[in-house]
Parts: structure tokens; C-alpha cells; sequence
């Protein structure tokens, strides 16, 4: 289970500790895939573990939808929850931060410190609202790739995602043939499906229908869509879940009231209230012009569309070796979808492995603590490891 | 190594695209790359044995034998290797079709159900043989489709598989002597390479 610190002092054996976040910016300017640029930006990333003298254990974490740069570790001692893989990044944890020199970074576009829709537009000094650049997953990687130099990285080792991550992960290993070794794609999907997608059309009218939108330009306002915001992380939360760990977890159980005849006290499920804390939690934590232009650069990925449809000639492009893993329960991005990444792989003639882990945590199952999921995940490490010399 | 690892090691040629379906822990997919540089894949559903495949560096592909295997390209394999799975499949018949469209020859192992002590076995006791290669009980067991040498050779004359070269493994005797003289009574491992 996840560490938690309000009790115990951080454990140093297994976690990496405080850890305290860096601000890149960039000067220069990057051309985005929708025709527009901006014009200088900044970058927020962590780091664990140490960089070798070879500068060839360079890990890179792609944080999917509502990730950030804080992964791992702590940032005051007091924190009541880790970074949001500390599961799986920290010293004798699958990523081995005694081994590997971790990069963990917050996309351009999004809301805990890089530039994004709630930075100052230079050109008006206001917000950027949702005037700000629409991006696909291709201008993260290029990003990316800026922040890569910066740290003098010559090559990663592996280029990890989950989900959304997973989908960088795989355009790195498109775009950069010669700069990703290993790449390792977690409950993701070469494209989204119908579904999906009018999932994430229903967030985005959530969070516009709420009366504190204002077109986007909310925080002119000195407002948020908190509201919408919250419906919209509510919906998305039941489409992480699975039919049967939501049943696990919650059951019918009752959080008030009652069904005793003559009584008719309010009833509240469980379920109810938890998905309006996480709704809650969320609004409060995310910006919702992020929100929506993330939930648009899901919609737009399809890492085989210039590649004239075609995913095994899209793989050809790739150097590297890869690692695909799905979950059973996981129906936002099934197991099929996996196949068709490994699918495409074989044919492409790539170096793969794949593995589909049981598990009843649907999407949301990258993140969770499973012993064979890490087993796997770990022994992929280390070989990666074992080739580092 | 068992014995039909290591005779199957002979009919593989350097550097070959090798195809090992139901490759367990990855043994011969290992020996295969550092004694003949091979580039294999090989496909598992045992959860242990995926792990312990990527952990010695062996690619492999969680998937059911049972299920298609249509995700593999035609000829898109020099071999498809299947050792000691034939007689857990649901259609063997079928993935010996499969084998041969994916890799232009195939390579199969199986347990020889003809073998004297399996015979003597159901002869002398009236009951399914259990013994200590094939250990299971007639009712819970992943082997459903037993089959004999000759039943083997059979199938492969009706499907129009050559029979590029065999090679017997007998039970104490294992310069096989006896097995590759009276082969279905004496072969304990009965290992083909074969081809359209």
C-alpha cells in the first residue's frame, strides 16, 4: 500500500524522500501542431535517484490526464499523500530510483506550474483562458524533448507512461527514433474509441454549461466552474472504475439515512459521497480550461494517422524495444486495445512483451499496488537496468 | 535442458525468426539467443512464467494458444516451435495449420501416448496412466488430446505436412535406441520438424 506520512516519518528505504520541483523556462520559441507557437513557456519537473556519469539511466514519466509533475516522494513532511506513482518509483520499486535517474515533468497546458490556460497571456497580461494554444500529445513530446536537452540527457533508457501517458511515450518513440531506448505503454490505446471520446465530450459540456464558465475567461471573472468541473471528474472517475470494484468498494452501503418503513430520512450511498469528494477535491485542484484542452488532445491522438492509417507502418519508425501491459477490468482502455498496439508491434517486427494483469481496479489500475503488475514491471526494469553496463 | 529443448537447438538456423508458442520460462527462447542469435518471441498465459521470460530478456506475448492466433502474419516467422503443448489444445489439428501459415516450417514435441508403459498401464489396470512425465488424473488435467506416433504421422498425411525430420526420445534408454527403431512403442518424446 501507498506510504502514508502523517504517521510515520517517510520511510527512506522505500520512498525518495522530500523532494522539491524545478521550473524550467524556454526562450525559444515551439512551433504547436495546430498552426499556432508559443512563444516562450515554462516547464515544471521533479527529479529522483541520480543521473550516472554515462548519462544513460535517464528515465522519463509521462503523467496522463490529470497527472502532474509530483510523482514520487513528499513535498513537506506533513503531506498526507505521496506523489501519484510512489507506488511504483522509489528506491527497490519497479522504477528503482537507486538505479534509474527519474524525470517526472507537468505538460505544457496543464495547471501545477507549467505554462498553461491560467498563466499570463504576455500579449494581453491576462490570463490565457481558453485562449490558449490547443496542443496534441506531439507538441508535449516536443516539449519534452526541450526539456530533455536542457537536462543534457542524450538518451532515455525508457520514455513510461500510463493511459494518456503512454500515448507520449509511444509518439516519443515515433518522433525521437534515437533518443528512447525502451518504451513502456501502460493501459493505453492507439486512438480512443467512439465511446471515449463522447465520455470526454460529456465532461467538457459539464464544465461550460456551469454558470462560472464565462466563455473560459473564468478568473477575469475572479471565479471557477467548480461545479462543472466536479460533475465533469465525477463521470470520468466512473469510467476509471470497474462495474465490479465499484461494487467491492462501496457496495450499496449506506452513508446516511435509512429504509425503515415510516422513516423517510435522506438516503446517501456510499458511492455518492465519494464521488462528490473526488469531485469536489478535483475542482478545487484543476483548472478547467486544462481540463478541456487535455480531454481534446485525447480525443485528437491517433498515432497512426500520418502514417496513412497504417500502425505497423507507424511502428516501423520506432528503434526501441517495448513493453505493453493491460488490465483485465479496464474497459476506458481495454485490453483489446493493447493487442492492437502489440499486434501492430509484431508485425513491425519491434521487440515486445505484453502482459494483460488481472486485476478488478479498471482503468485505474496502473496506479494501484498489484504483486504481479509491479513483478513484471519490475523485471522489465531491471533488464533495462542490466543493460546500462 | 530437457531433451527435445536440446535436439530442437540442431534444427534452428543462426539468427532465424523463431516463434515459441507456449515457451513457459523462456529456456529454449534463451539458449536459442546465445547459441544461435536467434530473434524469437514466444506467446504464454502462465503469469509466472511471463515474468520469469522478461526477466532473463526473452520477449513474450500473454496470449491462449486456444484462442486465434491470427495476429500473426502469414510467413512472418523462419519457425514456429510448440514443445509438450500439442496435447493441451483445444483444436492441435488447427495450430499445426496455424503454425505452418505463420512460420515457413514448424517444429512440435510431444508426450507419446503410445509408449509400452502407457499401454501396459491401461492394459493391465483398466485405468487412465498416470505416471510421473504425465502426472494428472484423467478428469482434471490440461493434457485433452493424447495422441500416439502413428496418430501423429497420420494427421500430417491427411493435412499434406511434410515431415522434414523426426527424432525420438526414449524413457531410461535415452541414446534411443529402441525409440527410434519401434518409435510408437518406445518413444517416451516424439519431436518433429515439419513443413508444407
Amino acid at each position: 500500500m501507498s506510504s502514508h506520512a502523517s504517521e510515520n516519518p517517510i520511510d527512506a528505504t522505500r520512498s525518495v524522500g522530500l523532494v522539491v520541483p524545478h521550473t524550467q523556462h524556454f526562450a525559444e520559441p515551439v512551433a504547436l501542431a495546430c498552426g499556432r507557437e508559443l512563444r516562450d513557456y515554462d516547464i515544471v519537473y521533479e527529479t529522483y535517484g541520480t543521473l550516472n556519469r554515462a548519462r544513460s539511466n535517464a528515465v522519463l514519466i509521462c503523467h496522463a490526464l490529470s497527472g502532474h509533475h509530483h510523482a514520487a516522494g513528499y513535498h513537506q513532511p506533513d503531506d498526507k499523500k505521496p506523489g501519484w506513482w510512489d507506488d511504483y518509483i522509489g528506491p527497490g520499486k519497479p522504477i528503482d530510483t537507486r538505479h534509474f535517474f527519474v524525470v517526472s515533468l507537468n505538460n505544457v497546458g496543464g495547471c501545477h506550474g507549467s505554462t498553461g490556460p491560467a498563466s499570463t497571456n504576455p500579449a494581453t497580461g491576462k490570463p490565457w483562458g481558453p485562449d490558449f494554444p490547443s496542443l496534441r500529445c506531439r507538441d508535449w513530446v516536443q516539449t519534452q524533448r526541450q526539456l530533455m536537452r536542457a537536462l543534457d540527457i542524450p538518451q532515455w533508457a525508457a520514455v513510461i507512461g500510463g493511459s494518456l501517458g503512454a500515448m507520449q511515450a509511444m509518439r516519443w518513440a515515433l518522433e525521437y527514433p534515437d533518443l528512447v531506448r525502451h518504451c513502456i505503454v501502460i493501459a493505453s490505446a492507439m486512438k480512443l474509441s467512439a465511446q471515449n471520446i463522447a465520455f470526454n465530450e460529456i465532461a467538457r459540456k459539464a464544465i461550460m454549461s456551469d454558470p462560472n464558465f464565462h466563455g473560459g475567461r473564468y478568473l477575469e471573472h475572479d471565479t471557477i466552474p467548480a461545479q462543472g468541473l466536479a460533475l465533469a471528474r465525477m463521470v470520468g472517475h466512473i469510467t476509471y472504475l470497474s462495474a465490479d470494484g465499484m461494487m467491492e468498494k462501496f457496495g450499496r452501503d449506506l452513508r446516511a439515512g435509512g429504509f425503515a418503513i415510516g422513516s423517510d430520512d435522506v438516503v446517501e450511498f456510499q458511492v455518492q459521497s465519494y464521488l462528490r469528494h473526488q469531485g469536489d477535491a478535483f475542482s478545487r485542484a484543476f483548472d478547467a480550461n486544462s481540463y478541456i484542452l487535455m480531454t481534446h488532445a485525447l480525443d485528437y491522438f491517433d498515432l497512426a494517422r500520418e502514417y496513412d492509417d497504417d500502425a505497423v507502418a507507424a511502428f516501423e519508425q520506432a528503434r526501441c524495444e517495448f513493453l505493453v501491459i493491460s488490465f483485465s477490468s479496464d474497459w476506458r482502455f481495454s485490453p483489446l486495445r493493447s493487442r492492437e498496439i502489440v499486434n501492430a508491434l509484431i508485425a513491425a517486427r519491434r521487440s515486445v512483451s505484453y502482459t494483460e494483469i488481472d486485476s478488478p481496479h479498471g482503468h485505474d489500475a496502473f496506479l494501484v499496488p498489484d504483486a504481479r503488475y509491479e513483478a513484471v514491471f519490475t523485471a522489465y526494469m531491471q533488464r533495462i537496468r542490466g543493460e546500462l553496463g | 535442458m530437457r531433451f527435445d529443448l536440446a535436439l530442437i537447438q540442431d534444427w534452428i538456423a543462426p539468427s532465424a525468426r523463431v516463434l515459441d508458442l507456449g515457451c513457459g520460462d523462456g529456456t529454449l527462447l534463451a539458449a536459442l539467443r546465445d547459441n544461435k542469435q536467434i530473434d524469437g518471441l514466444g506467446v504464454e498465459i502462465d503469469a509466472h512464467d511471463i515474468t520469469r521470460c522478461i526477466a532473463r530478456g526473452i520477449n513474450v506475448i500473454e496470449q491462449d494458444l486456444n484462442s486465434s492466433l491470427e495476429n500473426f502474419r502469414d510467413a512472418s516467422f523462419d519457425v514456429v516451435v510448440m514443445t509438450l503443448a500439442l496435447q493441451a489444445l483445444q483444436y492441435p489439428h488447427r495450430v499445426l495449420d496455424e503454425m505452418l501459415r505463420i512460420g515457413s516450417e514448424g517444429i512440435v514435441t510431444f508426450p507419446n501416448f503410445g509408449h509400452w508403459r502407457a499401454r501396459n498401464y491401461l492394459v493391465t489396470r483398466g485405468r487412465m496412466p498416470v505416471s510421473k512425465f504425465l502426472p494428472y488424473t484423467w478428469y482434471d488435467t490440461p493434457n485433452i488430446h493424447f495422441c500416439t506416433v502413428q496418430d501423429f504421422e497420420a494427421l500430417c498425411a491427411e493435412k499434406n505436412i511434410r515431415i522434414l525430420d523426426r527424432a525420438m526420445i526414449g524413457g531410461t534408454d535415452n541414446r534411443g535406441t529402441l525409440a527410434r527403431l519401434w518409435p510408437n512403442l518406445f518413444a517416451v518424446t516424439a519431436v518433429y520438424h515439419i513443413g508444407r
